[in-house]
């Protein structure tokens, strides 16, 4: 059962592993740009597994930061990932084991989080690490890549490979709309006010992370407020 | 004086696991409340479609392919759901859009 589980997850894997070496590519370009050499890229990106956080963490490396203004930028700018996390916490069967926590823990995003999610049932940890083996790898291959030997990919396939991620996401959230109304109107309040707060001069100096843990928080609870989901509810289609 | 990258990076990993562990190793308990369990429900959905759109629209070279993208990727994903199939049309529409809406090499 778990090995099946395992073997599932290597397979949805591939795609998000194919994503993130396209997206990495261009990560371990910038990490050349900033300083680091090809061994401290690939590290960071075996060790962090996060690309806004490790953008911004490269930057900071690049301005000679403090040790404590790292830390902070970087709990700040992957501050998603508590809300992530804590929404895991309730996939996952009760009984999931504490080495099964820590080890999930140590590969949360955006990506694999929405594979997870989009589980009709519980989220067996086995499917989960079977996506981390697959997919870390990908990551850490495409900085190397980029930082390495640079821009060896022609533009108009990397222009092209940007959406892939995107692709993704939308093949966790329009299937769930599709099939709950409820749904549909938030994913669409959603980007709709993504959309107002990333032309809105007043949240223009405020990083894209920030504004997703606003949104996320809002208008989650917005929905919580205005349509709570019962028990049965939450079953049928989470 | 400057900093030690080794250091740094063992901060920014130690940092990140920390921010993803916790929330993971201290709710294990299913949560009874009807207002923490429908804002969890919710939580998903709601970052993933902020993260997506505008973003899907300013990653590509041009923001039309990046239109594109986001039209044929909904369309796939409402018909089918199927994850490769959605990402890899959103990645064949965008390089087919800027066969014809970018001449000559980008830069």
């Amino acid at each position: 059962m778990n090995k099946r589980q395992f073997l599932r997850g290597l397979r949805v894997g591939i795609p998000i592993s194919l994503g993130y070496l396209a997206v990495s590519f261009a990560l371990g370009i910038t990490a050349r740009e900033d300083g680091l050499t090809a061994l401290q890229a690939t590290l960071t990106s075996l060790l962090v597994n996060a690309s806004a956080g490790q953008y911004a963490a490269f930057t900071v490396m690049a301005a000679q930061g403090g040790y404590l203004e790292i830390a902070i930028v970087e709990a700040v700018t992957n501050a998603r990932y508590i809300l992530m996390s804590a929404a895991l916490s309730q996939k996952l069967p009760a009984n999931a084991k504490l080495w099964h926590r820590l080890v999930i823990g140590f590969n949360v995003n955006d990506e694999i989080f929405g594979m997870a999610i989009a589980e009709e049932d519980k989220l067996n940890p086995f499917y989960y690490f079977g996506m981390m083996v697959i997919a870390m790898p990908g990551w850490a291959l495409g900085t190397f890549l980029g930082c390495s030997v640079g821009n060896i990919l022609p533009e108009r396939l990397v222009s092209a490979l940007s959406v892939a991620l995107y692709g993704m996401f939308l093949a966790v959230i329009i299937p769930a709309a599709k099939k709950n109304r409820i749904i549909l109107g938030v994913v669409l309040a959603s980007m709709a006010v993504s959309l107002a707060l990333s032309v809105w001069p007043l949240f223009v100096g405020v990083s894209s992370g920030t504004r997703i843990i606003i949104i996320t928080v809002v208008l989650s609870a917005l929905a919580a407020v205005l349509f709570p989901v019962r028990e049965e509810a939450a079953q049928d289609d989470a | 004086m400057t900093h030690n990258v080794y250091l740094y990076i063992a901060i920014v990993a130690l940092t990140t696991y920390l921010v993803r562990m916790l929330p993971l190793t201290l709710i294990r308990k299913e949560i009874k409340n009807t207002f923490v369990r429908s804002f969890l429900f919710y939580v998903p959905y709601v970052t993933l479609a902020a993260m997506t759109f505008p973003a899907i629209v300013n990653a590509t070279h041009n923001v039309w392919s990046g239109v594109a993208a986001l039209i044929v990727g909904v369309i796939v994903a409402w018909v089918s759901g199927n994850l490769f199939l959605v990402a890899s049309s959103a990645c064949v529409v965008v390089f087919l859009a800027e066969l014809i809406l970018v001449r000559g090499p980008m830069l």
